[in-house]
C-alpha cells in the first residue's frame, strides 16, 4: 500500500475511508468502514452511543494518535495521500483538517489570542486584526466579542465559547472542519445559532459532524452516515460498524436497512 | 406479632420535644468531642505562634538598618549586622533555583506530557518521592564528597556554588512534583484544542499547557525556595561560612541559617544576639515566601 495509488478516488470526494478498522488496544471499536465523504457538503454521523462514530471522526485528522493504544488499519485518503502513511506528519494533517470539540475548550488566553494562536503557529503573516474579525464574523460571534477582544475566552457564555472555538478552527483556513457533537453542551438557542453558522460555513468548507440529535442531522446535513454496534462472538463489548451512508433525505425517509429505520424512527437505541 | 397492637410506651416510642436539649446524653458527648478536637487543632498552630513570638522578642529589638547592611563583628566586639549572610542566602538560593527550576519543570513536563505510563516514568516518579524524603544532611554530605572534597570548581573547596547545588537537590522533588501534578490538572480538551488547530507538541506545551498550569507550578516553586532558604545542614559543609562579604560564587559564603548555627553557640553576647536577629529575619523571609505562594494561587483564581 503506497500513498500514490489511490487513483480511484473521484474528484468530488474530499476524504475516502477504505476498509478502516480502529482498535483500542486489542479491542476493535469500529470495523471495516468504507465511505466517500463528498467535498463541500455537510456529512452527519449518527448512531447510538458506543458505535464508534466519534472514533471515526477523530481518525480523520489523526486525533486518535493522542489516545494511548489506539491504532488504525485500512486507509484514509485525503488529497491523494493516505493520512496513515508513515511519511505523513500529523501536525500538518491537523492544520488542513480542523476540529471543534464536544465541550467548548477555549485556550486560557484573550479572545483575540484564541483566534490568533492557530494562525500564528501556522505562519500567518497578514493582518492579524483583520483575520480575527473575519473569523469571528464567519462564526457569527463577532457582535458579542468585538468590544472585549482583550478579555479571557472564558468570559463568554457556553454557546459563544463554542462559536469562538469554531472561529479558532476557521482562522487556520482548513479545508475540512470536523465537529464532534458541537452542540451537546449547549441550549437550543445556541444550538440554532451554531447550525446557522454551519450553513454559512459549508460554502467554503467541507464539514463532518457527529451528532446525537437526529433533528440536527436533518437540519444541517446533506449526507448522513448511520453507525450501529453489535456484540460479536468471543469479543468483549460491542463492535461498531457503518450500517448505511446516503443522502440525509434517504436515510430519514426511506432507509434501506431495517436497523436504520428503527433508529431514526425512535424505536431503538 | 400483629401490627394492630397499640405501641407500648417506652423510651423508643416516646415522643420528645423537638427543641434542642443540651442536657441530653448525645448532645453532651458531642460537645465534649467538639472541644477535644478544637483543642488539638489549636495545639497544631501553637508552636508556630510560640516560635514567632519568641523569635520576635529575642531578635526583634535588634532590628535596624545597621543589622541588614553591616558585617558581623569580630569576636569580643559589639554591634555589627548580618548583611553578608542575608546577601549570601539570596545568592545561594538563587543558584539553587536556577538549577532546580529548569530541571524540575522539565522533568515534570516529561512525566506529564511525554512519558507513556511505562516503567521509566513510574521509576522516576518513585525515585522523586524517595528523594523528597532524603534527609537534608545526606544531600550535604553527597555534595561535599562530589564537589567540595574533589575541588572540582577551580580547585576551590567550600563554595557558594556547592551550597547552591546542595539546596537544588532538596528543591528538585518539590518542583518536579508540583509541575507534574499541576500539568495533570490541565484538562485534556485544552491540549486537544491546540492539536486541533495544528499545533505541534512543543508549541502546545510551551504556549497552552504550561501557561494553564502556571499557578500550581509557581506556588510549588515558591514553596520549594522557601524550604531551601531555611536549610542549614546541607550548607554547613558545602558553603561553609565567611565573616566577610561574598567574594564570588566559588568561595565560601555566609548564609543566615549557618550564621544562626555558628553564632548561637558562641560564648559572646553580641554574636548570640545577632543569631536571634538573623532567626527573626529568616522566619520573616520564609513567612513572606509562603504568603507570596498563597497570593499567587489566589490571585489567578479570582
Amino acid at each position: 500500500m503506497t500513498a500514490s495509488s489511490p487513483s480511484t478516488v473521484a474528484s468530488d470526494v474530499c476524504m475516502s475511508l477504505q476498509d478502516v478498522t480502529i482498535s483500542y488496544g486489542s479491542f476493535e471499536a469500529v470495523k471495516n468502514v468504507y465511505m466517500d465523504l463528498p467535498k463541500g457538503k455537510v456529512t452527519a454521523f449518527i448512531g447510538p452511543s458506543g458505535c464508534g462514530k466519534s472514533t471515526v471522526l477523530r481518525a480523520l485528522n489523526r486525533m486518535n494518535d493522542l489516545i494511548p493504544g489506539c491504532s488504525l488499519k485500512g486507509r484514509v485518503i485525503f488529497d491523494q495521500h493516505d493520512l496513515y502513511d508513515k511519511r505523513v506528519d500529523p501536525v500538518e494533517v491537523r492544520r488542513r483538517i480542523g476540529m471543534v470539540f464536544q465541550k467548548p475548550n477555549p485556550f486560557p488566553k484573550s479572545i483575540y489570542e484564541n483566534i490568533a494562536f492557530g494562525a500564528r503557529i501556522n505562519g500567518y503573516k497578514g493582518d492579524m486584526d483583520e483575520l480575527v474579525e473575519r473569523s469571528l464574523r464567519k462564526a457569527a460571534v463577532w457582535d458579542e466579542c468585538k468590544d472585549k477582544l482583550k478579555e479571557s475566552g472564558f468570559s463568554l457564555s457556553g454557546g459563544q465559547q463554542q462559536r469562538l472555538c469554531i472561529a479558532r478552527a476557521i482562522a487556520t483556513e482548513p479545508e475540512v472542519i470536523l465537529m464532534d457533537e458541537p452542540c451537546s453542551a449547549l441550549d437550543p438557542i445556541s444550538t440554532l445559532k451554531i447550525e446557522e453558522t454551519m450553513h454559512e460555513l459549508k460554502r467554503s468548507y467541507t464539514i463532518m459532524i457527529v451528532t446525537h440529535n437526529m433533528q440536527q442531522a436533518v437540519r444541517v446535513a446533506d449526507m448522513t452516515a448511520f453507525f450501529n454496534a453489535e456484540a460479536v462472538e468471543g469479543g468483549s463489548g460491542k463492535v461498531g460498524y457503518l450500517v448505511e451512508f446516503n443522502e440525509t433525505e434517504n436515510i430519514f425517509n426511506s432507509p434501506s436497512q431495517q436497523s436504520t429505520l428503527d433508529y431514526v424512527s425512535g424505536r431503538f437505541g | 406479632m400483629s401490627f394492630s397492637t397499640p405501641p407500648t410506651t417506652n423510651q423508643f416510642t416516646e415522643r420528645l420535644t423537638l427543641h434542642y436539649d443540651p442536657a441530653l446524653k448525645r448532645n453532651r458527648f458531642n460537645q465534649v468531642a467538639n472541644a477535644i478536637a478544637a483543642f488539638f487543632a489549636a495545639m497544631a498552630v501553637v508552636p508556630l505562634f510560640l516560635v514567632l513570638i519568641y523569635v520576635l522578642v529575642q531578635g526583634g529589638r535588634l532590628l535596624s538598618l545597621r543589622l541588614l547592611t553591616e558585617l558581623p563583628p569580630a569576636p569580643g566586639l559589639e554591634g555589627g549586622g548580618i548583611g553578608n549572610a542575608i546577601l549570601g542566602t539570596i545568592v545561594v538560593t538563587l543558584i539553587a533555583s536556577l538549577i532546580a527550576i529548569p530541571v524540575g519543570v522539565g522533568g515534570g513536563v516529561y512525566l506529564s506530557e511525554y512519558a507513556q505510563d511505562g516503567w521509566f516514568s513510574k521509576f522516576v516518579r518513585f525515585g522523586n518521592d524517595v528523594l523528597a524524603g532524603v534527609p537534608s544532611i545526606i544531600c550535604g554530605v553527597f555534595i561535599y564528597s562530589l564537589i567540595v572534597a574533589t575541588r572540582i570548581f577551580f580547585d576551590q573547596s567550600f563554595s557558594a556554588m556547592a551550597g547552591g547545588i546542595a539546596l537544588s537537590v532538596l528543591m528538585l522533588p518539590t518542583v518536579i512534583k508540583t509541575t507534574y501534578e499541576g500539568l495533570l490538572l490541565v484538562p485534556q480538551e485544552m491540549r486537544m484544542g491546540a492539536y486541533g488547530v495544528g499545533a505541534s507538541r512543543f508549541v502546545t506545551i510551551t504556549q497552552i499547557t504550561l501557561p494553564a498550569a502556571f499557578t500550581p507550578i509557581a506556588t510549588g516553586v515558591v514553596l520549594g525556595i522557601a524550604r531551601a532558604a531555611g536549610e542549614t545542614a546541607p550548607l554547613i559543609f558545602t558553603a561553609l561560612f565567611s565573616p566577610f562579604w561574598p567574594e564570588g560564587l566559588f568561595n565560601p559564603i555566609a548564609t543566615m541559617s549557618v550564621l544562626i548555627f555558628n553564632f548561637a553557640i558562641m560564648p559572646y553576647e553580641a554574636q548570640n544576639e545577632l543569631a536571634w536577629a538573623a532567626s527573626f529575619v529568616l522566619v520573616i523571609m520564609i513567612l513572606g515566601a509562603n504568603l507570596l505562594a498563597r497570593w499567587i494561587s489566589s490571585a489567578s483564581r479570582s
